[in-house]
């Protein structure tokens, strides 16, 4: 299953993700930069920026690649939060609203880099989700 | 104050020009500060008066105890931590975020003082303070920051000072998310969660400050530091165990303390850039404690169950922002 994923340069998001069996592909730093346009399904991890409601929690980047082509949209399959509990309500507040726009679940929340107990769990989570992908498609 | 060597001062300084930014994380970080100021009189924490009079006298005793705890912690990180980290800053932006922290860990030290006088009375208050300067856990634990934040290694002190923003404090902040749990002292777990949030963005700055002076290192000196990392974190941890046990014995809660200890040492190696070490076999926090934290927390552990509470679809949030433009 493809992982398209927004990491800043703290990369946090960027360790997680270069650890999964899985596909990734990060987003541009930049926003000025071009965003992809994907045309199979996958599935989005995402940070959360912002000190809480109206601050902006989704990273701008995600909001423009998710703006830049249909296709980013209608082939998100869920969302992955990243984040951390000591934001309290807003922990991982970026993947619920995305989640919520695109009508798509939020599929796990990790913090920080992640455990390798969350590597493994969501390694199988996508495998399960790709499986699921096929059978619907026969 | 802290007695002994004299404070050198630098001769030069130049105008901090915030249109000139060398470090996007710095402005980034000092906006994200600044938007999340509070002060304690804003949490109207005499709704816990009630509250606070169905405690036992021993769990009164315990919770004033643990808050000296975290007011001497907090003191430490205002008057010396944030500050030692002043002269080491690589921009003028990063000086600057420094001097709000340690302005913001005085407000967390002073919001102490205010549950104290809403909730306690002056003897309780210096009885709590007297057994702060005793308690031989609490001082030492003291003592090993403050001996590295007087050493001559910047990174080191950037070490020193991550785990004590992500780690050290946590034995303490149990409590009150432990009472949370009960609906006990809710608006006293209010002002916690506000001064756990700051400890985030704290944590999070100092360590990638590090990681990015880490990163000018030779792979020699790069071990040397995570070894340092992971000794000074296992001497610390040593002695968080043994003060929680002074602490938490009576209540018979240590355990459950320890489990959060663990798994905030995790997210404090995390703040520094290294994997975490604790196995999730000790790190699984009680759920009543993560949900005192973070309501959605502890849905965690449902990935793909198709039935789970997770697998929901997106529930309606309101939207927070202008550029939704699809």
């Amino acid at each position: 299953m493809l992982v398209v994923y927004y990491s800043s340069s703290s990369e946090y998001t960027h360790k997680f993700a270069r650890k999964l069996r899985h596909p990734t592909q990060r987003l541009p730093l930049l926003t000025r930069d071009e965003m992809p346009e994907i045309d199979e399904p996958y599935v989005l991890i995402t940070p959360t920026y912002g000190a809480g409601p109206n601050r902006g929690s989704v990273p701008k980047q995600v909001k423009k690649f998710l703006a830049t082509a249909k296709a980013n949209r209608t082939n998100l399959l869920g969302v992955i939060g990243a984040g951390n509990t000591n934001f309290g309500q807003n922990y991982c507040r970026a993947a619920d609203l995305v989640a919520a726009k695109c009508n798509v679940p939020v599929l796990y929340r990790f913090e920080l880099l992640g455990t390798p107990e969350d590597v493994a769990k969501v390694d199988e989570g996508l495998e399960e989700l790709c499986q699921r992908q096929q059978r619907s498609e026969i | 104050m802290i007695s002994g060597e004299k404070l050198t001062l630098v001769s030069h300084v130049d105008a901090i020009n915030w249109n000139r930014i060398q470090d996007d994380v710095d402005s980034e970080v000092w906006d994200r500060l600044t938007a999340n100021f509070w002060l304690p009189e804003k949490v109207p924490l005499s709704n816990d008066v009630q509250s606070w009079a169905t405690l036992t006298e021993d769990e009164k005793t315990l919770t004033m105890r643990v808050f000296t705890g975290l007011t001497l912690l907090d003191t430490i990180q205002g008057t010396v931590g944030a500050v030692s980290l002043i002269p080491d800053a690589l921009t003028p932006h990063e000086e600057a975020v420094y001097t709000n922290i340690a302005f913001m860990e005085s407000v967390h030290a002073k919001s102490y003082s205010s549950i104290f006088s809403t909730l306690s009375n002056t003897k309780q208050i210096d009885e709590a303070f007297r057994w702060s300067t005793e308690n031989q856990n609490l001082q030492r634990k003291a003592k090993i920051v403050l001996d590295y934040y007087r050493g001559d290694d910047p990174l080191k002190r950037k070490v020193a000072s991550t785990l004590l923003e992500s780690f050290l404090f946590y034995s303490g902040f149990y409590l009150p998310m432990y009472w949370s749990s009960h609906a006990k002292l809710t608006n006293t777990a209010d002002l916690i969660r506000l001064i756990i949030r700051d400890e985030a963005v704290h944590g999070y700055y100092i360590g990638y400050k590090y990681q990015r002076g880490l990163e000018l290192e030779s792979e020699a000196r790069k071990q040397e530091l995570k070894d340092y990392t992971f000794n000074l974190l296992f001497e610390l941890y040593e002695n968080e165990v043994q003060y929680t046990h002074d602490l938490y014995d009576g209540v018979g809660l240590s355990e459950d303390v320890k489990k959060f200890l663990h798994y905030n040492a995790n997210k404090a190696l995390m703040n520094l850039g290294y994997e975490a070490m604790f196995p999730a076999a000790v790190t699984d926090v009680n759920p009543a404690i993560l949900s005192a934290l973070s309501p959605n927390a502890d849905e965690n552990h449902d990935f793909f169950s198709g039935s789970g509470s997770s697998y929901v679809i997106g529930k309606a949030v309101n939207t927070e922002d202008e550029d939704w433009d699809f």
